[in-house]
């Protein structure tokens, strides 16, 4: 796998200076929704951003302490964006008179708590190596909990949800983040099997059968997830996980190529099957259709969410002078469709992009890390976020069926932001190892495991002497 | 608050948020200039006092090992091209150099590449290996010259 690298500086002023333009995006927003709704209580946004600011300063100081090299790129762009998404549920909040940006707010502070214990406890990503298989077994459990009776509850017609005490919680968020660790612990132990058995057929390398198996169970536990939680969004980022890291490890365009396969089988089958899949399918292609749009969960959702983005045009109607609030999850599923509708299509290219140099900066961490365990699991965490990302602004703008995944920092719900911030912490962790000065000492651990082909060759080149 | 100045201040926030976005990609122009010492890459008088573990420990033009000749044990006198492969030692039958010595272990020791430089490393061995003198407690970036023993084989690399 490739390995890029430029001279080692910290950056973490930088990081710094950028924190504070987050923060300014962040402010700035909450004073337009709090000038443009006549909020009596002005001080609101003051204390929203002060918060936000504190907890931010918190990642940077142990940045400063722990990971000094890390991306100074990565934590400003996330909090620009947690901002953001707190703003709009803030105005949500204000037009429904409900409070959920409390809730959120809430979350976010012990989401960017548990990113901070995460960096101060897991240090270097390399000892995650060590838990691969507990990791495989901690996201069975994770996606079998809410199955079980009394704990788990069924929201939206999808079984994903589990109740603790006064909260719910989705526990298949986590399972994205263990599932990561799980991919990139296994394949970077037996890529190289992987990759020089199996027959050629045309400019195809095949793999064997039994080097299929992972992926096939993979296969089975996405649809497993579609069939018995009804919950598509996940299936489609768990599969999605994995084609991606299994093509990152070996390189091999064969393996896209059925997975791909694989997809559209399971696509057929499902939306002729399941009853829940074939509907969003037809809401999808049928939008407009004035039957599915006044159906019960038909398209009413997407075409407001529609109708509110063609409202805000070019620049938007200006933070607070909308009418977002009019679309069914305005503040979760449907939140990019009311930005769009407030900042329009220029404030939603910048978040966009914001989410997309997120993204660029993982897999740049990734081709800067020096074992192959952490180029795995950086490319697959940064595409866990950006798979969320295309799947639900996908669907909100009618490319591809909507289905219920949250857009990562922004949507109301505190298990989406908590695993997104863990995520965050990974990836500064990672890319802190990837851009450090190389010193004499390596980790011990890696790539112990030495593929048996090149060592037969290098035998050979012994006896040759 | 009058219309026009919330209008200038919803376009002024449309700015800011692509004033972030620009600063941003601004500050990753340094990955563009991957592997060449450009200015920015290469850390001031002043980065280097304030983080010392920037400074070069060696220049990077030095050549890597070429290859690997056993000194004393029962392969002495053989010569193994480094060809940038990791290289097992061990008495295990698939080991790269099987070391016919019972003071050896079936896994003994790892010779492998890392950027310029070869890093040996024990493999858990019940006798240990040794770089000069001192025993091996984690892997070890080795220079050509400097002596490897591991059970009665001694080998040095050669640039």
């Amino acid at each position: 796998m490739t390995e890029v690298q430029t001279a080692p500086v910290p950056r973490r002023n930088l990081e710094l200076l950028l924190l504070l333009l987050a923060l300014c995006v962040g402010g700035a927003a909450f004073f337009l929704v709090g000038s443009a709704t006549e909020d009596n209580d002005s001080k609101n946004f003051l204390i929203q951003m002060g918060i936000m600011g504190a907890l931010a300063l918190i990642i940077h100081v142990l940045l400063r302490i722990f990971a000094k090299y890390a991306d100074p790129v990565i934590l400003p762009i996330t909090v620009a964006l947690n901002s953001l998404g707190l703003a709009m549920i803030h105005r949500i909040d204000l037009a429904k008179g409900t409070s959920q940006s409390s809730r959120q707010l809430m979350w976010t502070a012990i989401a960017i708590l548990v990113a901070a214990l995460v960096l101060w406890a897991v240090k270097d990503h390399r000892i995650l190596r060590r838990f691969t298989y507990i990791a495989l077994l901690a996201s069975i459990v994770l996606l079998l909990l809410p199955l079980i009776p009394f704990l788990g509850a069924t929201i939206n017609g999808a079984r994903i949800w589990i109740h603790v005490g006064p909260f719910s919680l989705q526990p298949g968020e986590l399972a994205k983040i263990t599932l990561s660790i799980f991919f990139a612990g296994y394949l970077s132990s037996n890529r190289d099997l992987i990759l020089m058995a199996g027959r050629k057929v045309g400019p195809l390398q095949l793999p064997r059968m039994r080097d299929m198996a992972p992926m096939v169970i993979a296969w089975l536990l996405s649809i497993g997830v579609l069939v018995v939680q009804r919950d598509l969004g996940s299936a489609i980022l768990f599969f999605g996980l994995f084609i991606l890291m299994i093509y990152v490890a070996t390189a091999r365009i064969s393996w896209v190529i059925i997975g791909l396969l694989m997809v559209v089988v399971g696509g057929v089958f499902a939306a002729l099957t399941m009853g829940h899949v074939e509907r969003r399918v037809n809401v999808w292609l049928n939008a407009f259709d004035p039957e599915i749009y006044q159906a019960r969960g038909g398209s009413a959702q997407i075409v407001e969410g529609l109708f509110g983005m063609a409202d805000g045009g070019l620049f938007g109607t200006g933070l607070g002078g909308g009418s977002p609030y009019r679309v069914p999850l305005a503040n979760s599923d449907m939140i990019i469709a009311s930005f769009g509708e407030e900042i329009g299509l220029i404030g939603v290219t910048a978040i966009v992009l914001l989410f997309m140099l997120l993204v660029s900066r993982g897999l740049r961490a990734a081709l800067g890390a020096r074992d192959t365990f952490g180029k795995l699991l950086a490319s697959g965490l940064a595409f866990t976020l950006g798979l969320q990302c295309v799947v639900i602004i996908g669907g909100v703008t009618r490319l591809i069926p909507l289905t219920g995944l949250a857009t990562p920092f922004m949507a109301a719900g505190g298990s989406s932001l908590l695993a997104n911030w863990i995520i965050i912490a990974l990836l500064l962790l990672i890319s802190h190892n990837a851009r450090r000065p190389m010193s004499g000492i390596v980790g011990p651990t890696d790539e112990i495991a030495t593929p048996s082909t090149s060592r037969l060759k290098d035998r050979k080149a012994v006896t040759n002497q | 608050m009058n219309d026009l100045v919330l209008s200038l201040l919803r376009l002024g926030f449309l700015v800011l948020i692509w004033l972030l976005v620009l600063s941003v990609v601004g500050s990753m122009r340094r990955d563009l200039a991957i592997g060449s010492r450009s200015r920015t890459g290469k850390p001031s008088a002043r980065a280097l006092k304030k983080n010392p573990e920037l400074a070069e420990p060696e220049p990077t033009t030095r050549k890597p090992a070429s290859a690997l000749q056993i000194l004393e044990g029962p392969l002495a006198g053989r010569t193994i091209t480094l060809q940038g492969q990791p290289i097992l030692f061990g008495r295990a039958q698939d080991a790269t150099v099987v070391l016919e010595d019972d003071y050896a272990s079936g896994r003994h020791a790892r010779l492998f590449p890392q950027g310029s430089r070869w890093f040996i490393e024990d493999l858990g061995s019940t006798n240990g290996t040794f770089v000069g003198d001192s025993q091996l407690t984690r892997a070890q970036a080795v220079e050509p010259g400097q002596r490897i023993r591991i059970g009665k084989t001694v080998l040095e690399l050669k640039a």
